[in-house]
């Protein structure tokens, strides 16, 4: 395992600038998840570290090695991704042990077995070493291509979103799985993914990626609860944060937008707000709220019940302020 | 506008059986969910009320009238599928005059109507814009509006929104919402997905092989599941099932989970043997106080809550907490239940047991 540095990396596709200029630091034994919508960068950002895209500039350092011009071979790393591909007619063993027997690796035979049966035991699929990858469910093929990986021990494991054609059940098993291996093996881990659940979960550190450029970088609580910038604020949280006029809420501001979690609208006093709708989600009841024109989205005080076109009041709590850019104003 | 009465549906092709007995009641204005995982007969039950499919026996009844036989175009329902279909070639203002060009409607009537139905959607200013270069949104916005203007009684919609990307998906599942609020016309909506569900219904059919496992309100589908199928369906992370055996007698108030006395709703009726403890993640606390001790296998911060799962006496289970109580994986905590949420089932048959919780919920269906 080791640390990996990206310095000043670019790359451009004709005239669209994927990946603007990012540095960061993915400490050894971090789980890094690059967070952004569709388009961002995040692939691209993966490709680049990978060495299956070519640097258009700025360095690749793994464990202080500028790996910049060398081939994905060479560079020492494992992928995972979106679309589990195994060789449907070897067995799951077999799978395991593939990337083992490569002619660059010349691992021993007994060696490989030792590997395979403890990575089938990390992944909890020991009982089905011996079956044909085609006949393992949709979640145990996914487990097994990230087996495939991780038996490896590279410098880095880079993951694109390897959970996302998962059902959502599956998707919240494998994650707790996949964190825990992780931290078990200290795997230093950079995964992609426009999930934010995933990143809040998983993440020791999330890169915030906007139209190329690396916008934050810190640990999910850093993120969640100290944005700078509306983008980064609304990439956590669900319901998604409010960004109002600070005037709605009369007094002095910091700045003239408001950000507003949906647990930092207490209710009481403070300025009007119409009921539009309740809505019960059994954890917890989300209140949407007319304010002045502005829609609202909140979280319904316990056991209330609201009645729509009933007026509330409501003052806000912990607010994060904004300039007219949506920059963060402390 | 319409209220649908569901009486004895049933569905057959060939040797397999889509849907079995299947009664409910779509009150006038309401916004329904059918909802289910894949093949449960969710999207059939839908297709027989639209009259697509015809159903094998039963009765659906449209304003008290029996129309289960009849052909879709005498039923005035507007169906909305998965993938829209518009006419590509034709702008947006054909596309929605369509349907009532094809009635005979006469030109300014038909000109009106669109118009009224554009300004519901907020579409005004691309009607005469061809549909080839609409973004999703408004693609969508046109099929719904060439559902909508021809007031039917009552529509019907298959994952309008499944092929959405996530971000989109919410905020089109709130315009579909405040939409039907506006009209109020009565609304049939199949999903798998139950936050839709939860979030978009004021009623919810929940849908397993064939039959309906449960119908009610969203809140009485959470708080009171009538099945562990229903339990484990709706809920993220779902209810934590801690399976014991023993005697509950009708008034029991607690159970014995190993050495621990848990307390439970008053009970109504008994059971012997193997049960199950049924106890949602936000309902449970973690409490130094309490004998029921528990291992912390994993935390996953959410924000302003974080799910921590455990490994308890009865096996694994997961708590929703708020992420300013400090906990470490590794140690050892004690587990307090919220013990007026608590559903006991029966682990044979998967039923829940009534109690003074669930006994007005499950008494009607």
């Amino acid at each position: 395992m080791a640390e990996v540095i990206l310095d000043g990396i670019s790359k451009a596709f004709g005239k669209t600038q994927a990946v603007e200029n990012i540095s960061m630091v993915i400490p050894d034994g971090a789980f890094v998840v690059m967070l952004g919508p569709t388009g961002a960068g995040k692939t691209t950002t993966l490709r680049l570290v990978s060495g299956l895209e070519k640097l258009d500039a700025g360095r690749v350092l793994i464990d202080g090695r500028d790996v910049s011009q060398e081939t994905p071979a060479q560079r020492d790393i494992a992928m995972v991704f979106q679309q589990y591909s195994l060789y449907p007619h070897l067995s799951v063993r077999d799978n395991l042990a593939f990337p083992l027997r490569s002619p660059i690796l010349k691992t021993p035979e007994a060696e490989i077995a030792q590997k395979v049966q403890k990575i089938a035991e990390v992944l909890q699929i020991p009982h089905k070493l011996d079956n044909k990858a085609t006949e393992l469910s949709g979640g145990e093929m996914q487990r097994v291509s990230i087996g495939r990986a991780l038996v490896r021990d590279p410098a880095i494991y880079l993951m694109d979103e390897p959970l996302s054609s998962l059902d959502a059940k599956l998707r919240a098993d494998l994650r707790i799985e996949l964190k825990r291996i992780q931290s078990e093996l200290g795997s230093t881990l950079l995964y992609v993914t426009h999930d934010q659940v995933e990143a809040m979960t998983m993440a020791t550190h999330v890169g915030v990626l906007q139209d190329g450029k690396l916008v934050q970088y810190g640990t999910p609580r850093e993120i969640y609860e100290n944005p700078n910038s509306v983008y980064v604020a609304s990439r956590l949280g669900l319901p998604r944060i409010n960004v109002l006029p600070s005037d709605l809420f009369g007094g002095h501001h910091k700045g003239p937008q408001i950000g507003l979690r949906p647990e930092h609208i207490m209710e009481g006093d403070g300025a009007e707000a119409r009921v539009i709708r309740a809505e019960h989600l059994g954890d917890q009841t989300r209140l949407h709220l007319d304010l002045s024109g502005h829609s609202v989205i909140t979280l319904a005080a316990d056991g209330r019940s609201y009645e729509p076109n009933s007026t509330i009041k409501v003052t806000p709590r912990e607010a994060l302020y904004f300039d007219a850019g949506g920059t963060r104003v402390i | 506008m319409a209220k649908i009465q569901i009486k004895n549906i049933r569905k057959e092709f060939g040797d397999f059986v889509a849907v079995k007995e299947s009664s409910f009641t779509i009150e006038d204005g309401e916004f329904f969910m059918l909802l289910g995982p894949s093949g449960c007969g969710k999207t059939t039950t839908l297709r027989m009320i639209a009259g697509l499919e015809l159903p094998t026996s039963g009765q659906i009844m449209l304003d008290g009238e029996d129309i289960a036989q009849l052909p879709p175009s005498q039923r005035d329902i507007a169906f909305v599928f998965q993938m829209f279909a518009l006419y590509p070639h034709m702008n947006v203002r054909k596309n929605i005059s369509y349907p009532l060009i094809s009635q005979g409607m006469p030109r300014a009537q038909v000109k009106a109507k669109v118009a009224e139905v554009a300004n519901i959607l907020g579409i005004e200013d691309i009607l005469n814009r061809p549909v080839g270069g609409l973004s999703g949104g408004d693609r969508q916005r046109v099929a719904l509006g060439r559902a909508i203007v021809r007031d039917p009684k009552a529509f019907m919609m298959d994952e309008p929104l499944g092929a959405l990307d996530a971000e989109f998906r919410e905020h089109m599942a709130e315009e579909l919402r405040a939409l039907h609020d506006r009209m109020g016309a009565t609304t049939v909506y199949v999903t798998h997905d139950q936050l839709e569900a939860m979030q978009m219904g004021d009623k919810i059919v929940v849908m397993n092989n064939a039959v309906v496992e449960q119908f009610g309100t969203p809140q009485e589908i959470y708080d009171t599941p009538a099945t562990m199928f229903v339990a484990d369906f709706i809920g993220s992370p779902s209810m934590n099932f801690l399976p014991f055996a023993g005697n509950v007698a009708p008034g029991a108030t607690s159970v014995q989970l190993q050495d621990f006395q848990a307390t439970i709703p008053e009970q109504r009726v008994g059971s012997d043997g193997s049960m199950i403890f049924g106890v949602r993640p936000e309902n449970i606390a973690l409490s130094d106080s309490s004998s029921y001790r528990a291992k912390v296998l994993a935390t996953e911060y959410l924000g302003t809550t974080q799910v921590i799962t455990l490994d308890s006496p009865n096996g694994e289970l997961k708590a929703r907490i708020s992420s300013a109580q400090p906990v470490k994986t590794g140690e050892q905590v004690g587990l307090d239940f919220k013990s007026e949420t608590v559903t006991l089932f029966d682990k044979d048959t998967g039923t829940a047991l009534r109690s003074v919780l669930n006994e007005g919920v499950l008494a009607h269906g």
